[in-house]
């Protein structure tokens, strides 16, 4: 057990690619926690698409010794955040457990969207925050124009803000130091009852569900029996101990410390991140303040191609599902597609792990339909449905009003491309709000606008429009009435309910020219002509027709080389694999998603 | 049984000869140019390899194909027939092919190979069009292929066939005419029809990735239902993909071929069905020789073909024939299947009489792709062979 004044509790905030998984193997080297021996290149991000592609989607915790410049060892407890949007449920968990935040900025990008949003997350948490400017020895680091904008966002002289290099060490110790002197120790009450913070969990095929907790007043002792004050429930600690970041049993944790619990508990919803641990004979009065479930905000029809994959999809969200509470799913059955899973997501880069996920861990081959958000029907009785698949939406008539939900969008960007962004926004039915300034040559600007307008596409075209620069996050801030209907796509002259898609009055005659013609190079010439239609109820409102194929032979035998010939025709087959058999048309999969990658600026 | 597919019990031999005077750019096959001086040790390596083949009983048809047979002189091809002959035996009537250059055939030449036995030629003409003549790296011009069809004919070949190549980006409507209307003139008994196709790896794939036009296979299309029409009015009949021939003339060693009868076959990448196996030889030149040389046989790889899968070959070949293959589990598989169905309302294919057939032959490979896919079905058991009957 450390005493509390020892204690040092932090988290690391950085944009993708600022440096963050880096600074961790620098702390971990610097604290002697991984020689430089087994370091390998981004220790905390396990997953194998977190290391693709750069990324930390599950928090992470370590525990670092270090010894202070007054001589003293310090316990530097690391919990690791999220960069993206998408996950910032899991940063304000993680800023939970923590009384300080590394603010990680990259010399030569600045400040970025995402990052901005998870530093007022950890202002509003009442973390101490402590700036640190990185990669200060990239060519095109200005460090000073960066320290400046900092100044402008949390206040404080930028001359103050430290500057290192993770890459090479630079002013690493020196931000150790400001750890240990600046993050305050933690708080709790060590002789008050058991209160500890479950603040992540996950499930490991031995040892059961493993929780990340935060002792904060009382002490935690192996083998103690603990309670969870939502659920109820009780349980033998069976384990606890600290992460070095490998496990390292330990016989307690005392009020402050950080480290993980095993109970044998094998079902993941049984404990819930967020609940507050206590003592079973002597438990607290009051739990600790939890965080609410995050809602997810995108949904999408995952499909197995094959339909005798259905079981196997199902089992694998299963699996999945057991480290990743937020993804949600339900059966959902199409014409076009069979049988599959309409699901949930915290938002589009959540949607693509987790289908890249199911694709590569569970060798599935699915077809996800198109991303569209959650609408709210009123019908002429006056009560309300949740619509979250298109082809749920009743008929107009039906209907006495439909609304949509709404984010709140900021966006950081270099003044210059103001202009193109407000276009841009404008173009997607967003409203512009405030703009202020973070420094002469980059603005803040605030906007409203229905999340369907930005679940697709938007993203690449708020990044073609400033050559890269511009930055986004989002907050829901509810739903509004709008004037919407439902846009239906037919093949060879039947529905195709996987193609609905629910869309703005004004927007529906160039939304379904835009999907049939889209359509029309996408899907390959079949053995017959294919019309392809947009309707809305029963009007077309636009038709194009992929021509019937005419030529599909190789002239030669190849002079009795008969293998070859049915090697090529076995390789032509397997590309077909990834056609979806709709009616009597065979469909690409891309087709599904990529028909509604619309690009308005072509 | 119809008469195609008694071609089942024939027996082949396909003998390739690698060498040209130089190589075009669409060209994909195991072929060489400048290396003359290996002629004579590429043909001691033939005979060689025929020797070390297990014997057979006499052979109902060989074919000579390349590369360019007609580059090596008639003595050195008469040589090999004649190894050939008395390691297997020739069946009485045989037919001997030989591919051949219309710059290199003479009437002295058409008759001294007349007298080593050869008695059928094809000639690649591939078109009457100067133009595309040129673009396909030819070194003949129009009026060569009416000489030397001339000269094979008065040779007294059995059976002259032409080779043509439609649908080059040079060629037009009306010059694809003139060539069918020229081809009809010369009066071969057989006429190959072939689609210009961009091989991987070929000159012309790298013209065309450089962003020279590439065949439009709707083009190619109509130039097909050209040839079609045209041929057909001037008595030739269609009885394989690309190939059309007046009554008896078809091509024996590929009937062979499309029936799933047995050939050997000898040379550098040649390819062979032999006792229920696939096999082909080693591909380049040089290891092709050191290996015959050194005593083994150069064979590369080679794939059995059993059970059910000797049904889908027997389709996988037999399909490409007009005659299409008689009824069988093969057929029934495929026409109960989702894409047989689909292909069958698509009027791709279609049972006639006791026969599956493709009424529209351009889409063959559709039907080949069905057709790879298909599993037995439930209860089929293999006819019982020779080797497992008690």
């Amino acid at each position: 057990m450390t005493t509390q004044a020892r204690i040092r509790n932090f988290s690391i905030i950085a944009h993708i690619d600022h440096g963050k998984s880096t600074l961790a193997d620098r702390l971990l080297e610097r604290t002697g926690a991984v020689s430089e021996r087994d370091m390998r290149e981004q220790v905390l991000d396990t997953m194998d698409l977190e290391r693709e592609r750069g990324i930390t989607i599950k928090a992470q915790t370590v525990r670092l010794l270090h010894v202070g410049e007054d001589g003293g060892e310090y316990v530097l407890n690391l919990i690791d955040t999220p960069g993206h949007v998408d996950f910032s449920y899991e940063v304000s968990r993680s800023l939970a457990a923590c009384e300080g935040a590394l603010l990680l900025i990259d010399a030569a990008q600045g400040v970025q969207a995402q990052t901005l949003a998870n530093a007022y997350l950890a202002i509003d948490a009442g973390l101490e925050v402590i700036p640190a400017i990185n990669k200060i020895d990239l060519v095109a680091a200005d460090p000073e124009r960066v320290a400046g904008e900092i100044g402008n966002i949390l206040g404080g002289s930028p001359d103050d803000i430290v500057r290192i290099s993770a890459k090479t060490g630079v002013g690493v110790d020196e931000l150790l130091q400001r750890l240990v002197e600046q993050v305050p120790p933690p708080a709790g009450d060590p002789k008050a009852p058991l209160r500890a913070l479950v603040f992540d969990s996950y499930y490991d095929a031995y040892r059961g569900v493993v929780c990340y907790i935060r002792v904060v007043d009382g002490r935690l002792a192996s083998g103690q029996r603990i309670r969870l004050m939502a659920t109820g429930e009780s349980h033998d600690a069976s384990e606890i101990g600290v992460l070095t970041p490998s496990a390292k049993p330990v016989a307690d944790l005392g009020a402050g410390e950080v480290g993980y619990l095993i109970t044998g508990v094998k079902e993941i919803d049984r404990i819930k991140v967020g609940d507050t641990l206590t003592d079973a004979i002597r438990p607290a009065t009051d739990p600790l303040p939890g965080y609410s479930e995050p809602k997810p905000m995108v949904f999408s029809g995952l499909f197995p191609t094959d339909g005798d994959d259905f079981e196997r999809l199902r089992e694998a969200l299963e699996k999945l599902r057991l480290n990743d509470a937020s993804l949600v799913y339900e059966p959902e059955s199409s014409r076009a597609l069979g049988f599959g899973f309409r699901c949930g997501f915290l938002g589009l880069l959540h949607m693509e792990i987790v289908r890249e996920r199911l694709e590569r861990e569970y060798d599935l081959d699915l077809v996800a339909t198109a991303p569209s958000v959650a609408y709210r029907v009123t019908m002429p009785n006056g009560s309300v449905r949740e619509i979250k698949s298109p082809q749920d939406l009743p008929d107009s008539g039906s209907l006495a009003g439909v609304a949509e939900p709404y984010v709140k969008i900021m966006i950081l960007s270099p003044t210059e491309f103001v202009g193109p962004i407000m276009e841009l926004v404008t173009n997607h039915r967003g409203e512009i709000g405030n703009m202020s300034y973070l420094g002469p040559e980059r603005v803040e600007l605030d906007c409203e606008i229905p999340l369907a307008e930005i679940v697709f596409g938007f993203f690449d075209q708020l990044k073609s429009r400033t050559r890269g620069y511009a930055s986004l996050d989002y907050e829901p801030v509810g739903y509004r009435e709008a004037d919407l209907v439902k846009v239906d796509i037919l093949l060879n002259g039947q529905p195709v309910d996987a193609f609905s898609a629910i869309v703005h009055k004004d927007k529906a005659q160039e939304y379904g020219k835009s999907m049939t013609t889209r359509l029309r190079s996408l899907i390959p010439r079949q053995l017959f002509d294919v019309p392809i239609q947009a309707a809305i109820g029963g009007r077309m409102i636009s038709r194009e027709t992929v021509k019937a194929k005419r030529k599909d032979v190789i002239a030669k035998c190849y002079g009795g080389d008969v293998t070859r010939k049915k090697k090529l025709l076995q390789k032509q087959k397997e590309g077909k694999k990834r056609m979806k058999m709709v009616g009597s048309v065979e469909v690409p999969q891309e087709a599904f998603v990529a028909a509604l990658r619309v690009d308005d600026d072509q | 049984m119809s008469s195609v597919d008694t071609h089942v019990d024939a027996r082949s031999a396909y003998v390739h000869i690698p060498f040209c005077s130089s190589v075009c750019p669409y060209c994909d096959f195991a072929v060489v140019a400048g290396a003359d001086h290996m002629i004579d040790r590429y043909a001691d390596a033939l005979a060689s390899e025929i020797r070390m083949s297990p014997t057979w009983g006499p052979l109902d048809s060989v074919y000579f194909g390349g590369g360019t047979p007609s580059h090596l002189a008639p003595s050195v091809l008469g040589r090999i027939l004649s190894t050939l002959e008395s390691h297997h035996g020739l069946r009485a009537g045989a037919e001997i092919s030989l591919e051949a250059n219309p710059e290199d055939f003479s009437e002295d030449r058409a008759v001294e190979l007349s007298r080593y036995g050869f008695n059928r030629v094809s000639f690649g003409a591939q078109s009457f069009d100067g133009a595309v003549l040129e673009a396909l790296g030819r070194r003949h011009g129009p009026e060569q292929i009416m000489t030397s069809v001339a000269a094979a004919r008065s040779a007294g070949m059995r059976s002259v066939s032409v080779d043509l190549i439609f649908g080059t980006p040079l060629e037009t409507d009306q010059s694809w005419d003139q060539s069918l209307q020229k081809v009809i003139e010369a009066s071969p008994d057989h006429v190959s029809c072939y689609a210009l196709t961009v091989e991987p790896g070929t000159p012309l794939n790298r013209a065309v990735i450089a962003g020279a036009s590439a065949p439009d296979p709707d083009v190619q299309a109509d130039r097909y239902e050209m040839a079609e029409a045209s041929l057909e009015v001037a008595g030739y009949h269609r009885y394989e993909v690309s190939n059309w021939c007046r009554p008896g003339h078809e091509c024996r060693y590929n009937l062979t071929v499309w029936a799933q009868g047995q050939y050997e076959a000898y040379g550098n990448g040649a390819h062979r069905f032999r006792d229920g196996v696939r096999s082909r030889n080693l591909r380049r030149l040089d290891a092709y020789l050191s290996e015959v040389e050194a005593g083994r046989r150069p064979i590369a790889g080679a794939e059995p073909v059993t059970g059910w899968d000797t049904e889908i070959d027997r389709l996988f070949v037999g399909l490409r024939r007009s005659a299409g293959v008689s009824d069988g589990p093969g057929v029934q598989s495929l026409i109960g299947s989702p894409e047989g169905r689909l292909l069958r309302e698509a009027g791709v294919i279609e049972m006639s009489g006791d026969r599956l057939v493709v009424r529209r032959p351009l889409l063959t490979d559709a039907v080949h792709r069905a057709v790879l896919g298909l599993e037995a079905p439930p209860g089929w058991v293999e006819r019982p062979t020779a080797d497992n009957v008690w």
